[in-house]
């Protein structure tokens, strides 16, 4: 436990002081803006409008395909480039604690990301007085379906030295298992079923509806666990060969 | 404290290493020697815990390297030949997590660091970004890392390459000063460097231990003869006579450079207790000829393997 705080610390200081944080907050919060602007203002195109945070958390989910791959890839990759794995791998730490260590950094990067999205709300209470319950599962939600790419981009940066060819793999890794219930949507029966219950996006709906469902909590939770293992599994393999 | 028992590695197909086994006894300095590629890294690697033999038992005082993997590397202090380090930070603040990444908790964790950056001679650094340094000082906090946890095992990985000449020096001092208190073993093929840290040496050569012995005894088995080369403007057959009645002159190689001003290259091989330096300088003078150049030529390790393979 004290290895993944001290690996998780390391790396949350070392991205925070990189220009890297900046740039991807900037865009992150800046498309974000962009989604808050054209949902809640009225407009030509959608003259009334509800007072919730779906306008910009639904849009955020496809966000999250790529920047989630933005915040993780350098996680492992830049560890592969430098050769500092030859120092972790030998000092007295487990694999597993170097991934978790690195996942919850990552974690909290999302985090402080959709933080600075609370300003939203704000914005939505002073002229308006929305729900809370869907406000509170959405975020909920946003959060879970954060994690769970985290996940995933994690693994991608295992993957490679190279922080491009890590951030392009997430990117894929997260486009297959975001829609993958389109391909739910052709079919009929048991497909059908199978495949829109491995689909990222098909579990938030009922989030942004207000309904916080056990099995959509499992599913995320268990796309992160999942991923981090493979990574896990990735270091133990790359010792061995 | 460091045992090695029929221990295999292949990199796929290729045997990088094939069944050795050594022992290294707590508080011994050894110095691990090899040609390039010979396998000294991957005995190193697989020392220290980053990778696993293929087969084999190795153990670090008594904990098997790969059942009780963080106990045996709780022992250990590693420098790999690579030196890599997290370019981003500052030299402070990547000793500070090391060293709490090797176990030192947060009450003495700032002494500790402190302590170091003085062995290593690093306070002027203390706040600079590791991707300034230059190869020297990063070799320093490398070292720092690996001594910071007062490790009983430290291994060091061809610590010396690609520093420059003033820092060499510099540097196998800290090194020398260090080997008091830790079991110490140092892979290189500059021998100099060698005999003057360690007591006994490993040779190991395409992934078998070619010997194992003091360097005293070495040197006697490899029946030290020193080589000097001089340049000189004249006559080659007549310098070759003169020198030829200088004592302890064993055999004598020349060829002739022909460049703006021709000169001959001597080498001249002599017995090693003679140094016969002095003698040659007086030849050249009585003789009036023209010294462009005159240098010792070390014993080289491929000498020693040449030696060491023919005399078996």
């Amino acid at each position: 436990m004290r290895n993944i705080l001290l690996i998780m610390l390391k790396e949350t200081k070392t991205y925070f002081l990189s220009p890297m944080a900046y740039i991807v907050g900037a865009m992150f919060l800046g498309l974000t803006w962009l989604f808050f602007n054209t949902s809640i203002v009225p407009g030509d195109l959608n003259p009334i409008t509800e007072a919730n945070v779906r306008g910009y958390l639904d849009p955020t989910t496809l966000l999250f395909i790529i920047f989630a791959p933005l915040i993780t890839m350098r996680l492992f990759s830049e560890e592969e480039k430098l050769g500092t794995l030859e120092l972790l791998f030998t000092s007295p730490v487990k694999d597993i604690e170097i991934v978790i260590g690195k996942y919850f950094a990552s974690a909290i990067i999302l985090i402080t990301l959709l933080l600075c999205t609370l300003f939203y709300v704000i914005l939505i209470y002073l002229f308006s007085s929305p729900d809370l319950g869907p406000l509170l599962s959405a975020y909920l939600g946003i959060m879970l379906y954060g994690i769970a790419t985290l996940g995933v981009g994690l693994f991608a940066s295992s993957l490679s030295g190279n922080q491009i060819v890590s951030a392009v793999v997430g990117t894929v890794l997260l486009l297959l298992l975001s829609f993958i219930d389109s391909l739910g949507a052709m079919l009929e029966g048991l497909p059908s079923t199978v495949f829109n219950e491995m689909a990222l996006n098909y579990h938030f709906e009922d989030f942004t509806k207000g309904v916080i469902d056990i099995g959509n909590i499992i599913y995320y939770l268990s796309i992160a666990t999942l991923f981090l293992f493979f990574t896990t599994l990735n270091l133990q393999i790359r010792r061995w060969r | 404290m460091i045992e090695l028992k029929n221990i295999t590695k292949y990199y796929g197909n290729f045997p990088a290493v094939t069944d050795i086994s050594f022992k290294i006894e707590r508080g011994e300095i050894v110095g691990l020697l090899g040609p390039n590629g010979a396998g000294k890294s991957t005995t190193m690697k697989m020392i220290t815990g980053y990778m696993p033999p293929t087969s084999g038992e190795l153990t670090i005082d008594n904990y098997d390297i790969v059942q009780e993997s963080i106990e045996a590397r709780k022992k250990i202090g590693y420098l790999p030949e690579t030196v890599p380090l997290y370019t981003d930070m500052t030299v402070y603040s990547y000793i500070e997590f090391m060293g709490k990444l090797r176990g030192i908790n947060s009450k003495n964790i700032k002494s500790k660091v402190d302590n170091v950056i003085d062995i290593c001679k690093l306070g002027d650094y203390r706040y600079s970004l590791i991707s300034k340094l230059s190869k020297g000082y990063r070799q320093r906090v490398g070292i720092a890392q690996a001594i910071i946890h007062e490790p009983e095992v430290l291994i060091l990985d061809e610590p010396t390459i690609g520093i420059d000449p003033n820092q060499v020096v510099e540097t196998r001092q800290l090194i020398k000063n260090l080997s008091g208190e830790h079991t110490l073993v140092l892979s290189s093929h500059i021998l100099p460097e060698v005999s003057t840290i360690c007591e006994r040496v490993l040779i190991i050569n395409e992934g078998e231990i070619a010997a194992s012995d003091t360097i005293e005894n070495l040197s006697s088995i490899v029946s030290g003869t020193s080589k000097i080369e001089i340049d000189i403007i004249g006559s080659p057959q007549a310098v070759k006579k003169e020198i030829e009645k200088i004592d302890g002159v064993n055999s004598i190689d020349l060829w002739v450079n022909k460049s703006s001003n021709e000169y001959t290259t001597f080498s001249i091989e002599s017995d090693i207790s003679k140094d016969i330096r002095s003698e040659i300088s007086k030849t050249i003078i009585h003789n009036d000829w023209d010294l462009l150049r005159l240098e010792s030529m070390g014993m080289s390790l491929e000498d020693i393997f040449l030696r060491i393979t023919t005399t078996e």
